[in-house]
């Protein structure tokens, strides 16, 4: 028959057998983080606010004469995940002869690598702060012009740290 | 013959060549932007610079050797241009000192001074020879920090060019070949220096029928198609090897293609039909009707108008109104741009099992269209193809008398549109108790036809097409449909070919059409015979074993010699060095 002696609980003094002192000390431990700061945060009515390093979805950068994309489709050549689609035009009215028609990001493909606004000549596609991206079908998971381009002024900090740091 | 030496291999060349042609016949290339082996020579982009000289004589005449035994070379004092120095025996060149290297770097520097950095908007990116030596004969770095000159950027010549007067690196090319090749000389350069640009003179316009090979072969993007301009980038798209079904002449093309649609044809060199260029006539129009108001999918017309059904219906349905007639009141009409194979089908369908001989192809003739150059009055793409095959011709305005004539009940037409707005025709049709249409796009014949069937246009289809000198060529199917889906080999760019269900991007029209050698075919099947044929390699091989003309022929020795002349195959023409001044690489 094996019988196994001395195990933990055997070894315990009178006063761990009681229980009393850990609990204490447990209490006390929940009583000095209670007074701390919180670390958590009632999301999403709060929201975290990333720094310009962040690579979030990736977005056109919109200019009041219009987008700066010239649609030379180099982020669509870089992208590792394909998830770029560019198609140009022509114009005769704005300085810049050549616009996107159309640009899609399938946001199922993106990985957020950010090579894109590496690759960009024009600084036209730069990664936003934006983190929660959620579709409910597949098709609503391609984005097009109109949810992509977002106003320069919203994305001065990301101008800033690429200008700094690219 | 003279022998030179060129970075200390001797190669041996026709008297009277230049350095730069010696150096192509035997697989050298010296770095050049201005040259070209159809054009005069200009001379002026300096790209071609090399070291030339001379072994050292000694006051005795024997030429003199250093302790080594190494030629003791006499350099020039200045370099050369290869592209205008002719060899002689015993000339020294040197492409890959030091000196010769950093003329290069220099001469690139020097282009790239007024050169705008239009790349992202430059349709010619991907493709383009300054891009391509930039990288290869260049440095990288500029030290010009001035403003850079600017030009008229969009300045049309005429209704398919469009000139970038910025990106122009001034080698006159385009003014050499509208003189020299397209027979318009109307373009010049103007102005002096740095100011220098390429205009039309007063009062005309580049409108030749050749204008647009000058988007070819201008090494930069300062010429662009208008018919073309940013459709997409050259990486994003598929090149396969084609041949025009325009005319005759069978120029040899490449389709380059997108999401499944063709989005502009350039000419592939093939020093025997069409050199390197073709008309702009085939290059704009043979790509519109393969695009669009196809027919795609199997008709059958009952009380109800037309009704859709699968392949294997509308052939039975074709075999059953067939063996109602005697043979003889069933005709079949081919189109002139059937393949080889196709045609030599549908014969085996008409002589072997419907056991007719009233087998035409309609003859197309537009005399308005020919030239002295490329051009053809035969707009049949495959005529002699057809005739070799021993199929008659018929002129357009005998089809209502052939019909009403021979009594004709069952009219079977494969890959033409035989009505064409002709009332007499439309009419003779119309009293037929069947007809039968395999076509391409819909049309007058679609509209009264009692089975359609769609069929593959020569973008969809493998074949080989002998053009106006019985010259055999082989082209390759650019498009996918549900039939070709799985032919290996054909090129498809990146997005084709990673491409999944949720990516807009690959759900260009996949369209249900067969080739016609294939309808033939199921229509042979229905009616009891079956051929057996595989693919078209299978057709072809059968047309060498039974049609003479046709020996010792294959789609590979088509591929490799670039086409075989009929009866002439055991002795291909050489096709010497095919010069390629740049494309997309790789391809």
């Amino acid at each position: 028959m094996n019988v196994t002696t001395n195990t933990a609980a055997q070894r315990l003094t009178f006063w761990e057998k009681l229980y009393l002192p850990e609990i204490v000390k447990g209490l006390v431990s929940t009583l000095k983080t209670m007074a701390k700061p919180s670390m958590t945060r009632r999301y999403p009515e709060e929201r975290w606010e990333p720094l310009g390093s962040y690579r979030g979805r990736p977005v056109l950068v919109q200019e009041e004469s219009g987008e700066r994309c010239v649609a030379c489709g180099l982020c669509s050549r870089v992208c590792p995940a394909l998830a770029i689609e560019v198609r140009a035009a022509e114009t005769m009215e704005r300085d810049k002869e050549r616009y996107p028609d159309l640009f899609e990001i399938n946001m199922l493909r993106c990985i957020y690598c950010g090579f894109c606004e590496e690759v960009c000549p024009e600084e036209a596609i730069v990664m936003s702060k934006d983190y929660d991206i959620v579709f409910h079908s597949q098709e609503a998971a391609i984005f097009g012009k109109d949810q992509l381009l977002t106003p320069v002024a919203r994305l001065q900090e990301r101008l800033e740290f690429l200008r700094q740091y690219k | 013959m003279p022998v030179i030496t060129i970075d200390g291999v001797k190669i041996e060349a026709q008297p009277g060549k230049t350095i730069i042609e010696a150096c192509l016949e035997n697989g050298i290339t010296i770095p050049h932007f201005c040259w070209h082996p159809s054009l005069s020579v200009a001379g002026n982009c300096r790209m071609c610079l090399v070291n030339v000289g001379s072994q050292k004589k000694s006051p005795e005449g024997t030429l003199e050797v250093d302790g080594e035994g190494n030629p003791v070379i006499m350099w020039m004092p200045k370099l050369q241009i290869a592209c205008a120095t002719p060899i002689s025996d015993g000339m020294f060149v040197s492409t890959k000192d030091d000196k010769t290297l950093t003329a290069q770097n220099s001469v690139m520097e020097f282009i790239l001074i007024n050169h705008p950095l239009d790349c992202p908007i430059c349709d010619e990116a991907g493709q383009c020879k300054l891009q391509e030596y930039a990288y290869k004969f260049s440095k990288g770095e500029s030290r010009f920090d001035d403003i850079k000159n600017h030009k008229d950027k969009r300045v049309a010549w005429g209704p398919q060019v469009m000139f970038d007067g910025e990106r122009c690196i001034s080698c006159s090319r385009c003014i050499r070949f509208a003189t020299e090749i397209a027979n318009q000389p109307v373009l010049s350069f103007v102005q002096r220096g740095d100011h220098v640009t390429i205009e039309t003179f007063e009062g005309t316009q580049f409108d030749s029928p050749y204008s647009m090979n000058v988007i070819d072969i201008c090494p930069v993007g300062a010429l662009t198609s208008i018919d073309f301009r940013f459709k997409a980038r050259v990486w994003d798209m598929s090149f396969n090897d084609s041949v025009c079904p325009g005319c005759s002449r069978g120029c040899n093309i490449k389709v380059g293609v997108r999401d499944n649609e063709i989005l502009r044809l350039e000419p592939r060199a093939n020093p025997i039909v069409n050199k390197y260029w073709m008309c702009d006539a085939g290059r704009t129009t043979q790509y519109k009707w393969v695009n669009a108001n196809r027919v795609s999918g199997s008709y059958i017309r009952s009380d109800k108008g037309l009704v859709l059904a699968d392949a294997d219906t509308a052939y039975t349905a074709i075999a059953k109104a067939i063996k109602q007639y005697k043979s003889d009141e069933v005709m079949i009409v081919v189109g002139g741009m059937l393949s080889n194979e196709d045609v030599y089908t549908v014969k085996k369908l008409a002589s072997e099992v419907i056991h007719t001989n009233r087998l035409v192809v309609v003859e197309r003739t537009d005399t308005g269209f020919a030239d002295s150059f490329l051009r053809t009055a035969d707009r049949n793409a495959n005529s002699h193809g057809i005739a070799s095959l021993g199929i008659t011709s018929i002129k357009p305005n005998e089809i209502a008398d052939y019909i009403s004539k021979n009594h004709i009940k069952a009219l079977l037409v494969l890959g033409d549109e035989i009505i064409r707005g002709d009332e007499a025709i439309l009419s003779a049709v119309k009293s037929l108790s069947f007809f039968a249409l395999a076509t391409f796009n819909e049309c007058q014949s679609t509209e009264i036809a009692n089975v359609i069937i769609g069929s593959a246009t020569y973008a969809e289809s493998e074949g080989t097409y002998t053009n106006i000198t019985d010259r055999v060529q082989h082209f390759t199917p650019a498009i996918v449909t549900k039939e070709n889906m799985r032919i290996m080999g054909m090129k498809m760019s990146r997005l084709d070919k990673f491409g999944a269900q949720n990516d807009r991007w690959t759900q260009g029209d996949k369209r249900d059409c067969k080739q016609h050698w294939r309808i033939a075919q199921g229509i042979a099947e229905a009616l009891g015979t079956n051929f057996g044929y595989k693919n078209s390699e299978s057709v072809f091989d059968d047309i060498v074993k039974h049609v003479t003309g046709y020996n010792h022929m294959s789609y590979d020795a088509l591929d490799s010699h670039l086409g075989l002349t009929l009866n002439h195959a055991q002795h291909p023409e050489s096709l010497g060095v095919i010069y390629e001044s740049h494309t997309l690489k790789p391809n």
